[in-house]
Formats: C-alpha cells, sequence, structure tokens
C-alpha cells in the first residue's frame, strides 16, 4: 500500500492508503475532516472541491497517492479562529446557502474564481461556477456572495 | 472503486519499463477521464502507472515556427499561457472551453489525446492545425492518429511526450456545447496557413475528423460563404438524446462558419 504525506491545512499528515483511495476518502475517512462533501462521486456537481497546490480540483476524482506531496486546503482550513473567510463571511451576509450541501465546493471553488480573476464580472462568477451545482438552484445568492467577497478580497 | 496496483514513475523511461512489465495497465495523467471510467468499471485494468511526478513533461515552448505543448500540461496551463494566446489564440481559446475550473486544473493535453473521446475538444485543433505528436519512440502525423471511438494509433507501452502545433496565419475554433456537460455536440477549428486551409470536427462522428469540401472551397475564399451551400453529409455520424445525426451534420456547417468568424 502506498504511503503518503501531504499538508492539509497547514499541517503535515501521513497515512497507509490503498492505491485505489481516492483523494476525498483520504481527507473525511483518514483524517475526519467532513467538511469536504461528496455530492456525485462523476466530477460534475463540484461538492468536493478542494485547494491542491493552490488550484481548486475535485477530489472525488482524484486518487490520494497522486497527490502525495501536495499542499491541501479543504473548507476547515479557511476560518482564522472564529473569524471566518471573507468568502465565508459574503456567504452568510447574502444568504448563498440553502441546505448547504454544495456550500464547502462552492466556498472553495468561489476562492479559486476570485484568485484567478481579482474582479469578475457577474457573467464571469456564472460562467466559472460551471463545475458547481447547487440542487436547491440558489445560484443567485451565491453570485452576490462571491461579488461582494471578491471586493472585501481586494481591499 | 476496485482495486489495482499503483505505481509511480520517476521518469520517462520508468514508466515505459513498469508499463511493459504489467498485465494491463494504463498510464494516469490528469485522470479527468481514466478516473471516472474506473469508478463506473467501464475499464479494469490490473495497474496504473502515475506520470504525476514527471515535471520535465509539463510546459509549453516555441520551436520553430510551432507550439510544443508537453503532454501533462494542463488545459488551463494552455488556456492561460500568453505563448500560446500571442501564437495560436484559437487553441488557447478552445483549452478554456474543455470541462469546468477544476477538470481544467488537472486535465492534460496527453491525456485528451490519448483518450480520444468522441467529443474531446484537442482533437479537432490537432488535425486542423496539422500537429504531429510526439511520442517516447516515434512521430506521428495528426492524419495518422485519430483512428475510432477511443482507438488512436499509439501502440502497447507507447507514450506521448509532446504535441506540436505549427503556428498558423489564422485560426477559430467554435462548439456547440451540450447544455448540461458542455462537451462540444459540435466543435469546429479552423486553420489557415501558406499550404492551404484545414477544418477539423470533433463530437460529431466516432473522433475527430477533416472536412475537405470545406477547406477545397475556403483556400481561394476564406469566408463564410465560401462553405455556406455546402451540405455535409450525416452519414456515420453520432446520434444520441442529445442531437441527431442530421442535426450534427448542420451544426458542422454553422460552427464552422463562426469559427471563420461569422
Amino acid at each position: 500500500m502506498p504511503s503518503i504525506k501531504m499538508t492539509v491545512n497547514g499541517k503535515e499528515v501521513s497515512g497507509e492508503v490503498e492505491g485505489r483511495t481516492l483523494l476525498v476518502q483520504f481527507i473525511r475517512d483518514h483524517l475526519g475532516l467532513t467538511g469536504t462533501h461528496v455530492g456525485c462521486d462523476t466530477s460534475q456537481c463540484g461538492a468536493c472541491t478542494v485547494h491542491v497546490n493552490g488550484r481548486a480540483i475535485k477530489s472525488c476524482s482524484l486518487l490520494a497517492a497522486h497527490v502525495d506531496g501536495s499542499d491541501v486546503q479543504t473548507i476547515e482550513g479557511l476560518a482564522d479562529g472564529d473569524t471566518l473567510h471573507p468568502m465565508q463571511e459574503a456567504f452568510r451576509q447574502h444568504h448563498a446557502l440553502q441546505c448547504g450541501f454544495c456550500t464547502p465546493g462552492m466556498v472553495m471553488s468561489a476562492i479559486g474564481i476570485v484568485n484567478d480573476n481579482p474582479d469578475p464580472t457577474e457573467i464571469e462568477i456564472r460562467e466559472a461556477l460551471e463545475g458547481n451545482i447547487c440542487r436547491c438552484t440558489g445560484y443567485h445568492n451565491i453570485v452576490l456572495a462571491i461579488s461582494a467577497a471578491a471586493k472585501e478580497m481586494k481591499a | 472503486m476496485y482495486d489495482f496496483e499503483y505505481q509511480r514513475a520517476t521518469s520517462v523511461g520508468d514508466a515505459i519499463s513498469k508499463h511493459s512489465a504489467a498485465d494491463d495497465p494504463r498510464f494516469l495523467a490528469g485522470g479527468m477521464t481514466l478516473i471516472p471510467v474506473l469508478k463506473q468499471r467501464l475499464d479494469q485494468p490490473t495497474d496504473i502507472v502515475d506520470l504525476g511526478d514527471l515535471e520535465d513533461m509539463r510546459g509549453i515552448s516555441e520551436e520553430g515556427g510551432s507550439i510544443v505543448i508537453k503532454a501533462m500540461t494542463t488545459h488551463h496551463t494552455v488556456n492561460t499561457s500568453e505563448l500560446v494566446a500571442s501564437k495560436i489564440p484559437a487553441l488557447a481559446y478552445l483549452a478554456g472551453t474543455i470541462g469546468d475550473k477544476m477538470v481544467r486544473n488537472r486535465g492534460t493535453i496527453g491525456g485528451s489525446l490519448a483518450t480520444n473521446d468522441p467529443a474531446a475538444s484537442y482533437p479537432s485543433a490537432v488535425l486542423a492545425l496539422n500537429a504531429t505528436i510526439k511520442t517516447n519512440s516515434r512521430e506521428i502525423p495528426a492524419d495518422e492518429f485519430f483512428l475510432g471511438m477511443f482507438d488512436t494509433a499509439l501502440e502497447d507501452n507507447e507514450l506521448i511526450i509532446s504535441v506540436s502545433f505549427p503556428i498558423p496565419d489564422e485560426a477559430g475554433y467554435k462548439h456547440f456545447p451540450n447544455p448540461a456537460s458542455r462537451y462540444p455536440i459540435v466543435g469546429s477549428f479552423v486553420a489557415k496557413t501558406s499550404s492551404g486551409v484545414r477544418v477539423g470536427i470533433t463530437g460529431a462522428g466516432p473522433c475527430a475528423f477533416r472536412i475537405t469540401e470545406f477547406e477545397e472551397a475556403l483556400v481561394g475564399n476564406y469566408s463564410a460563404d465560401a462553405i455556406r451551400e455546402i451540405k455535409v453529409s450525416d452519414d456515420g455520424l453520432n446520434t444520441d438524446i442529445h442531437a441527431s445525426a442530421e442535426y450534427r451534420a448542420h451544426l458542422i456547417n454553422v460552427m464552422t462558419r463562426r469559427a471563420i468568424g461569422e
């Protein structure tokens, strides 16, 4: 079994995994970080989005061993103590969640969008959210939140 | 997911030797097609040879009038490359239409070409730009690479190292995305060089192909009007719940006209 090491939310972690273990299984089952969700399990819905080496990826479609040695950030790594990340705060302020299942992936994806494009238009946000599905169809407030967070993150 | 032997390659040579030694292996590049395929058990290899550590298989350069993209370069890197944007902007644009942002952060050009999905975007550009696919053992011209649905000229244990795209005078790409999956129902890449015009179509048939009637008409008159009245045959085109063969044939003309700039 491959033994892997990576940095998750700034902490060194390691473990023995099977070759077939997915990154999302390693994060949820081995590390107990259950904020990262499995929605469709077919790389369409984006609920499993985390950052690997600073880029948003779908952790249900990557082998954990494939990203051995990487720097991983999950939803749990965003807040600074009780202070939410500006993207989390904007989702709260703008009521950008209904059932909340897609939210961790939406927030991780949204941060990736703003990192690439610090001043996105509404259309750019909507297009960039192509890989995240909200079954409550609450996209309107999600787009508002991302737009507000982008301004906050620039400030 | 069912079990397999996971192996990690340390060099191209190591990848080939691990692949050669295994019973029924697959190379793993970005995994954006392979991992979902494994999960669905549509493919059940005995071994996975991971190419993730091969940093010298990533990168984009300009060499003697061509843009050379190494096999493990992601769609995101091609999409945001200033070099590609300045020399073949249609190719940078195409890379930005693949999948979604997260898929583009992992998916690679080599993986896409080796898989040869009927609706993959890159094959249309490879054909239209008359690219050359360099493997660990030889160079394969675009016209000889795509053999059929998920079928290429790659032999067992042969690995794509890079793809060389001659810089055209002019090129364009337009696709009609499936509203759900965003895969091209039809995509058309058109490229004009001093030696003529080439048109590569993806999404419409079992694999990408050229339309020589369009190419001949566009040589003397590189405009949408030159092909407007040319009816494409729907013979052999795909029919599925999203579009009939007849509709795809119609879209080939429309997408090609748009790729030219209509």
